[in-house]
């Protein structure tokens, strides 16, 4: 067991152990510090935390709708929620291109009304990641509201709190750890989101290209860049992790 | 690893084929390695089949992949006949290098064309088009071939182009430019030939445009020179060159 146990983690270990084999410490502080760098951090930390609060508005209800109404084709629904788990990205970009491009299904109407262009924009890119990223608050929250006792929902309810009173005092406050981990887990998703991104909004330096696409490209020329901003990644994604570490693991 | 085993899987095929069919009167028969840049793919089939059909005694085996690996297995002793490179520096390794009967020769050109959508509803005329802001310009990245050539044409030009996304590839581009979500993006006529009614090109005057130009030679250690001679006559010939036409070639 033991033996097993550390293969798995020098399976998780070793690329990391490899990619800091490559740094090169010298260039770092320049490297880091060109504008590719800082462009593609700061347009992955608003994408990754815009689709973050996208899925909790949109995901909550719709957690909601799967865990506790019953309706025909449920399993349907959540069979299509899960689907961008399953499908790689790139499949995804595509879909979405298809269907919220300029000439896109909804697209184009949407053009036409509000002159709003998806692709190759910054929206475009938060569309994307929300996209990759949602299932996963959708399917942790809605095993929460599964696994709760309802109970204490019912209870309020007869003590005279109105419906809103019990979700805002009683649910949520008991799915809370589930609630975090899933938003840390959907954003984590987007954060490292790549090919649905490089399909659907395309890649230029400060309106599209994120960190992952910003490593893809440089890996073609710049291979010092690429490794510090995978360094850049790695420790953002680290710190994020480490930060909310013991709800994270009290929810799972 | 890969490509050796499919050379000697090439090999015994040529073997096979040399060994069992008689030459003709006229001298020509048996297997010709052609080994042929990957974006001669599409022309070069039907060169093939029409090199065949004048001369059913011969069998001709193409072995496409990018020219600089061509190159190399060719260096490494690959038993082939011809090789038809898309650039003159790899051609001009092998002859450095002893590998090439007779002085190559060029046998087609591959122009920069814009790609438009069909329709063209962006209106592009030229590259200075490509400065316009309201319109949805992408270009290959800047490390990829195509778009190495295409920020050459544009400096040519003269023209700041508006970029709205560095694509990762030709087909990335070309894909997006079919589906109308750019209005013009700078690839290879021979793309644009490819992708079919979906896209339209339009020329970029000779003063602007960079061209990549194609030799063909027989290698020094042909197995089979003189049917190798007749196939680069083929290409050369006037039916050879409205065949590379037919897929956006220009003549030399």
């Amino acid at each position: 067991m033991v033996v097993l146990g550390c293969l798995g983690l020098a399976l998780f270990m070793l690329p990391f152990i490899g990619l800091l084999g490559r740094i090169p410490w010298t260039a770092l502080p320049d490297l880091l510090g060109s504008e590719v760098v800082i462009d593609a951090l700061r347009l992955s930390l608003v994408s990754s935390v815009s689709a973050t609060v996208i899925s909790l508005v949109l995901g909550i209800p719709l957690a909601w709708l799967l865990a506790r109404v019953e309706f025909p084709g449920r399993s349907i629904v959540r069979g299509i929620v899960t689907l961008p788990l399953v499908l790689p990205p790139v499949v995804g970009g595509a879909a979405l291109l298809f269907a919220l491009g300029r000439r896109g299904l909804i697209g184009e109407p949407l053009g036409e009304l509000t002159g709003l262009i998806l692709p190759f924009s910054t929206w475009g890119v938060i569309v994307a990641s929300t996209f990759v990223a949602m299932p996963f608050l959708v399917l942790t929250v809605e095993g929460a509201l599964r696994n709760m006792d309802r109970r204490y929902e019912g209870v309020a309810a007869t003590l005279g709190a109105k419906r809103w009173t019990v979700v805002r005092r009683v649910t949520l406050p008991m799915i809370a750890p589930s609630l975090v981990a899933g938003a840390v887990l959907t954003w984590a998703r987007a954060f490292g989101e790549f090919g649905a991104t490089i399909t659907f909004a395309g890649n230029l330096q400060g309106r599209t290209q994120t960190l992952p696409l910003a490593v893809f490209v440089a890996l073609e020329s710049e291979r010092d860049t690429a490794v510090a901003i995978s360094l850049v990644m790695v420790l953002v994604s680290l710190a994020v992790l480490i930060a909310l570490r013991d709800r994270w693991w009290r929810a799972l | 690893m890969r490509v050796r085993l499919a050379w000697g899987l090439v090999s015994l095929i040529v073997c096979a084929c040399t060994g069992s069919s008689d030459p003709t009167e006229t001298g020509l028969g048996g297997g010709v390695l052609v080994s042929a840049a990957a974006s001669l793919t599409d022309a070069f089939a039907e060169m093939e089949s029409a090199f065949e059909d004048a001369h059913p005694d011969v069998d001709v085996v193409l072995n496409l992949g990018p020219s600089s690996g061509l190159r190399e297995q060719i260096l490494e002793g690959a038993p082939a006949d011809v090789f038809a490179s898309a650039n003159s520096s790899n051609m001009g390794q092998l002859v450095e290098a002893g590998e090439v009967a007779g002085e190559p020769q060029i046998f087609a050109r591959n122009l920069l064309q814009i790609a438009v959508p069909a329709g063209n509803p962006g209106g592009v005329a030229g590259l200075h088009d490509f400065a316009r802001e309201e319109l949805l310009i992408g270009l290959c990245a800047e490390d990829v071939p195509c778009g190495e050539f295409g920020r050459e044409a544009l400096a040519k030009a003269g023209v700041t182009a508006a970029i709205d996304t560095n694509e990762a590839d030709v087909r990335a581009l070309l894909t997006k430019i079919e589906e109308g979500e750019l209005d013009a993006g700078l690839t290879y006529a021979t793309d644009v030939a490819s992708a079919g009614e979906a896209v339209e090109g339009i020329d970029i005057p000779e003063n602007q445009n960079v061209v990549a130009e194609y030799p063909i030679a027989v290698l020094a250690n042909a197995p089979n020179p003189q049917t190798a001679a007749a196939f680069v006559d083929f290409v050369l010939s006037a039916h050879g060159q409205a065949i590379l036409t037919s897929y956006g070639f220009t003549a030399p």
